[in-house]
């Protein structure tokens, strides 16, 4: 009994990193079609942020303290590239795509230059160590941190779309650019801090990920394919979307993944996603529009 | 007009040839396939490791210690009076690569022999490429064994100086119920084809077998089939960042060294840092060398490589490694007199040196090492201490022929 509840609880923290790494993705993929293959150096910097902070301010300050220095970092890289790359091949998605990969090499060795070559570690704080038992199956603290953090942040960015004008301009132009251009929306101000947004995101989800994983430069190319997966099945620019998408497929992986293996459930992952697409193109959710394109 | 036009080309033809001829006197003795150069007054080298993607914070470290070893021998004097030039290529965790830069270092640099390789996934890739030219490889890594190749050295342990010294340790704790953790690739899934045969000849249950792809960081439900399993102690033959996500993982469920011991055989110093002390002290490690081994010839390279690298870099296993087959390749050229392949090969049977693992021997007819097997429980400072050690070094048997259990595995 308790291994199923444990392997329930598996599937929800895989689902809840799934969509940390892929809620700002979310957002810069819906909102502008831009492909950013970077965004899994920007979780990167986020990890190594939380390295660099580890030491002088404690252990325990130093996790949450990372968060928003994370959030300015990554969010600052972020709007960098779409200032200086990104608006330049504006409606030209292949071409971003190999901009931002070529982007993501040349961060990937700036990483080894500086930290070097092998990983780096940030210690957890003591109050995250060890985990809650229930029911006979322990849920680790650091998972159930990482569930508190991705429901914050969504409850944020949803608060944020829905209630401030700023988030209703970036509505606006995700769902018909030019019509919001006529309304008199600077629709470039807006995909500046879309990007901020989500690569500022992207930033905290990498902090939050040092408490399961490896900081190395390397740490963006494991992510950066699950990211994307989650925010096509979901949908573009949709929340909603991304946040069913990601809970289906951390269950469907953990399921898969307890019956068989590890690198099956991956292959049934993405063959569910594949099938999805064949009947609903556009994601789990979608705008309806009368719009012809 | 034509005729200027003749002129041209044969002018240009001339010109060609003129360079062709420079180049041509300057391959020397390099007649015999894939062998040597040992032109003008240096030795090329080849020096083949991941500096990039996820293999490279295990391998750039074994890069250094082989520049190290090099800088050493040529300051007193180098090889055969030359001076040894290394070329250094990139493997990129990328198995073809590896056998694309081997072939660039043989038929373009012409190296007299390489230093490379990690994982058994590159080597196997390489080893048509160097069988093919006919040129040396010395690889530092330990591996599954039931390989041998007349063009490759081994210098790291096979299975029966580091696997079955691990499964000896665990089965003289009294540990008769475990459970088998790897990545997905040839070495994790033949090495436990290995455990699984002393297992069933030994009295050990194996209570589960896992595998997840390279670079997967996901562990979950591995973990969670841990707790389900409730194995005496996990045999881990994960690689690279997998590591770092395992113990990480493995802690924060609430499993402890005491209650679940993990053996690791691809965790050495250096990949502690990146797992962090907190989450790995108290579990074992089955090598051949620690940083804290306790030979005179050790403290000279560990002060030596820190000086050269920095105070806080460590020295493990495979680094060791990688600095004694420079040593050992360059005794084998003084003593045939040449880099010539064949002439070296031959050279190189019963070759001793005193390096920081303490006395090898090259064994000519399988060119593995002979090598101490040393087992080592990981400390809260991020060395490893060693608590068992066989009595002498071990004689390497890849095709594990002594061992009547292994019979049905080569």
């Amino acid at each position: 009994m308790d291994i199923y509840l444990s392997q329930l609880f598996t599937g929800l923290s895989v689902g809840s990193v799934l969509l940390l790494i892929a809620l700002g993705l979310t957002f810069t993929f819906g909102q502008m079609g831009v492909i950013n293959l970077a965004h899994g150096e920007l979780i990167m910097a986020g990890a190594y942020t939380a390295y660099m902070v580890g030491g002088p301010l404690g252990e325990s300050v130093s996790l949450l303290g990372a968060l928003p220095v994370a959030f300015a970092l990554a969010g600052t890289m972020g709007l960098l590239l779409e200032r200086l790359l990104i608006r330049r091949l504006y409606g030209r998605p292949l071409d971003t795509l190999l901009v931002t990969w070529g982007v993501s090499l040349v961060l990937q060795q700036v990483a080894r230059d500086i930290f070097g070559a092998p990983n780096v570690n940030a210690t957890a704080p003591a109050w995250l160590g060890g985990g809650v038992v229930v029911a006979g199956a322990t849920l680790p603290y650091a998972r159930l941190f990482i569930i508190a953090l991705v429901a914050v942040s969504v409850t944020g960015i949803w608060l944020y779309m829905t209630r401030l004008p700023q988030g209703r301009r970036m509505r606006a132009v995700m769902q018909n650019r030019q019509l919001a251009a006529c309304s008199g929306i600077a629709t470039q101000g807006v995909d500046q801090r879309t990007f901020f947004i989500g690569s500022g995101l992207a930033g905290m989800a990498g902090v939050a990920l040092t408490l399961l994983g490896p900081i190395g430069p390397s740490l963006g190319t494991a992510y950066i394919v699950d990211a994307f997966l989650v925010v096509v099945a979901g949908g573009l620019g949709q929340l909603r979307g991304a946040v069913i998408a990601a809970i289906g497929l951390g269950v469907l992986q953990a399921l898969v993944e307890f019956k068989t293996e590890a690198s099956l459930a991956k292959v049934i992952a993405f063959v569910a996603v594949v099938a999805l697409l064949q009947f609903r193109p556009q994601g789990l959710v979608s705008v309806r529009s009368r719009a012809l394109t | 007009m034509k005729t200027k036009k003749w002129l041209g080309v044969v002018m240009l033809l001339a010109l060609v040839a003129g360079a062709c001829g420079d180049s041509a006197d300057d391959a020397g003795t390099g007649a015999q396939t894939g062998a040597s150069t040992d032109s003008g007054s240096t030795i090329k080298v080849g020096i083949l490791h991941s500096l990039s993607g996820t293999m490279a914070i295990s391998e750039v470290s074994v890069r250094d210690a082989e520049l190290l070893a090099i800088e050493e021998i040529n300051a007193k004097g180098g090889v055969l009076g030359k001076k040894i030039e290394a070329k250094v290529e990139d493997g990129a965790s990328d198995w073809p690569t590896f056998a694309e830069k081997a072939q660039k270092l043989i038929s373009v640099d012409k190296v007299a022999t390489t230093f490379g390789g990690w994982t058994s996934a590159s080597r196997k890739a390489m080893l048509p490429v160097f069988e093919k030219n006919k040129a040396l490889l010395w690889y530092p890594v330990q591996y599954e064994g039931l390989e041998t190749s007349p063009y490759i050295f081994y210098s790291g342990a096979t299975t029966n100086q580091q696997i079955i010294p691990g499964m000896d340790y665990l089965k003289a704790q009294g540990k008769t119920k475990i459970f088998l953790v790897g990545s997905d690739y040839v070495f994790p899934r033949t090495a436990n084809k290995e455990i699984k045969a002393y297992a069933a000849a030994n009295g050990i249950t194996i209570v589960g077998e896992e595998y997840t792809p390279l670079g997967h960081t996901e562990y979950s439900t591995v973990v969670n089939k841990l707790k389900d399993a409730k194995p005496d102690a996990v045999f881990n033959t994960l690689n690279g960042d997998s590591n770092v996500a395992f113990f990480k993982q493995f802690k924060a469920a609430g499993l402890t060294p005491q209650g679940m011991p993990v053996m690791s055989v691809s965790v050495a110093e250096e990949e502690i840092r990146g797992i962090g002390t907190e989450n790995i002290a108290g579990h074992l490690t089955a090598w051949n060398y620690y940083q804290t081994t306790d030979t005179p010839a050790n403290k000279t390279f560990v002060e030596a490589y820190k000086k050269k690298f920095g105070q806080n870099r460590v020295t493990d296993d495979p680094i060791e490694a990688g600095y004694v087959q420079v040593y050992l390749w360059a005794a084998a050229v003084e003593k045939a007199g040449t880099t010539e392949v064949e002439a070296v090969r031959k050279a190189a049977d019963g070759i001793t040196f005193d390096a920081p693992e303490g006395k090898v021997t090259i064994d000519g007819a399988t060119q593995h090492l002979y090598k101490t097997a040393r087992i080592g429980v990981i400390e809260t400072n991020g060395l490893i201490k060693e608590v068992s050690s066989s009595p002498a070094p071990i004689k390497p048997d890849p095709y594990l022929k002594s061992y009547p259990w292994a019979a049905g595995l080569s």
